[in-house]
């Protein structure tokens, strides 16, 4: 995409966020990714079996995502999802989401949340249908593609921890990391955030700090969560996180009073306003932009 | 009816619950609301069964810390029983919020 056709799709979408990561780091601008740079897509929080008020038809407002993201003119390298595919990790919810994300045109990979891996079959059932051949461990597992480094990690499962990484996964990740440069471009994915933005809630990987800190060498690392159904950025040094929007439920910001972390019931009419997915373009600078199921 | 057709219904009827068998006591219902077990913590003795019933709209669990039970995924709406067959104290948890928690006291038959 040529610079100026990016900023000005950026303009048009209006809501769209966007960051671009250096080697000085991420800045808040509109710039383009290098001519033909690698681009993703995330998606997350599809809760596959979930059948409240919040959103009577979760199946279906996951099927938008996916015809939005088949329709985009370049099609991204691959799609990631970022975890809670099912509600209640019953095997028609993941064969639900299988078969409706199986119309995607490029690769799909996955990462569980803490409602995949539910129960003793939970975690069986979710590999069954999405675990990758190279995953290590409870799954994660790290590739290059286009010059960039990314890592899968799983922060759900641990003992009867959620958001916990684990020593096993956290030694792995220090040796997975050493061999590579200071400038490498760093991407990593995970279901609950990686930085505390409410622990009240859940909403914290508890030893994210470890992490985080194997992380901080390196000038451009950016870090997606999902869980949280909603948009919450942060930076820590040179290191950007960002949550992303859930394709069935938003939830409610942390802090409102009487809320609690469940389902949200949107006002009538702006379900696909708070629903959606997120573009990442890396190249010499990376870029990422997030649309509602409204815009697509 | 006379005071005399009174006194023999009413010895009837004394005489019929004497004769029902001792039914066993209603169970102990946990409720799962607002990200919380309602009551948090409980007693009961040997044998005896508690049911858990999540009256979220959001998916819980009741799952105990040692492992040694676990509702799995309960959708609004939904219960799960589970009967109490040694003493003990069992610490439980939600897998899906870990923040909520809860305590069973099972205590041995006397």
């Amino acid at each position: 995409m040529k610079r100026g056709d990016f900023v000005g799709h950026v303009a048009w979408t209006g809501a769209g966020i966007l960051y671009v990561l250096g080697a000085e780091g991420i800045v808040r601008q509109a710039a383009s990714a290098a001519p033909g740079a690698f681009s993703f897509v995330q998606i997350s929080d599809s809760h596959i079996g979930y059948t409240g008020p919040a959103n009577a038809d979760v199946r279906g407002t996951l099927a938008e995502a996916i015809a939005a993201i088949n329709a985009m003119p370049v099609q991204p390298s691959f799609v990631i999802h970022t975890g809670d595919v099912t509600h209640l990790s019953k095997q028609t919810e993941f064969d639900d989401a299988r078969a409706i994300m199986s119309s995607l045109r490029v690769p799909l990979i996955t990462i569980p949340g803490e409602h995949d891996v539910i129960g003793v079959e939970g975690p069986k059932r979710y590999a069954a249908s999405f675990a990758r051949a190279s995953a290590m461990g409870r799954g994660w597992s790290s590739w290059d593609q286009g010059g960039i480094h990314f890592v899968a990690l799983i922060n759900v499962g641990e003992g009867e921890t959620m958001g916990k990484l684990g020593d096993e996964q956290l030694a792995w990740l220090q040796q997975d990391l050493a061999a590579r440069s200071n400038d490498t471009p760093i991407v990593v994915f995970g279901h609950v955030p990686l930085f505390a933005v409410a622990p009240e809630w859940g909403w914290t990987t508890v030893d994210g700090t470890k992490a985080i800190g194997m992380l901080q060498r390196f000038s451009a690392v950016t870090v997606l969560n999902g869980h949280i159904h909603q948009i919450v950025e942060h930076t820590e040094g040179r290191i950007r996180f960002a949550t992303a929007r859930a394709t069935a439920f938003p939830q409610a910001v942390f802090g409102t009073p009487g809320a609690t972390p469940g389902p949200l019931k949107p006002a009538p009419g702006t379900l696909l306003d708070v629903l959606g997915y997120r573009t990442v373009e890396v190249g010499t600078l990376a870029a990422w932009q997030d649309h509602s199921l409204a815009q697509a | 009816m006379g005071m005399k057709a009174a006194f023999l219904a009413a010895v009837a009827l004394v005489a019929l619950l004497a004769a029902t068998p001792a039914t066993s006591k209603p169970g102990t219902v946990v409720h799962i609301r607002d990200d919380a077990f309602t009551p948090a913590s409980i007693t009961v003795h040997v044998g005896d069964s508690v049911t858990f019933v999540n009256d979220d709209d959001d998916a819980h669990t009741a799952t105990a810390d040692d492992g040694s039970w676990d509702s799995e995924g309960l959708n609004q709406g939904e219960k799960w029983t589970h009967t109490y067959a040694k003493a003990g104290t069992i610490k439980y948890h939600c897998t899906v919020h870990p923040m909520m928690h809860g305590i069973v006291v099972v205590k041995a038959d006397s």
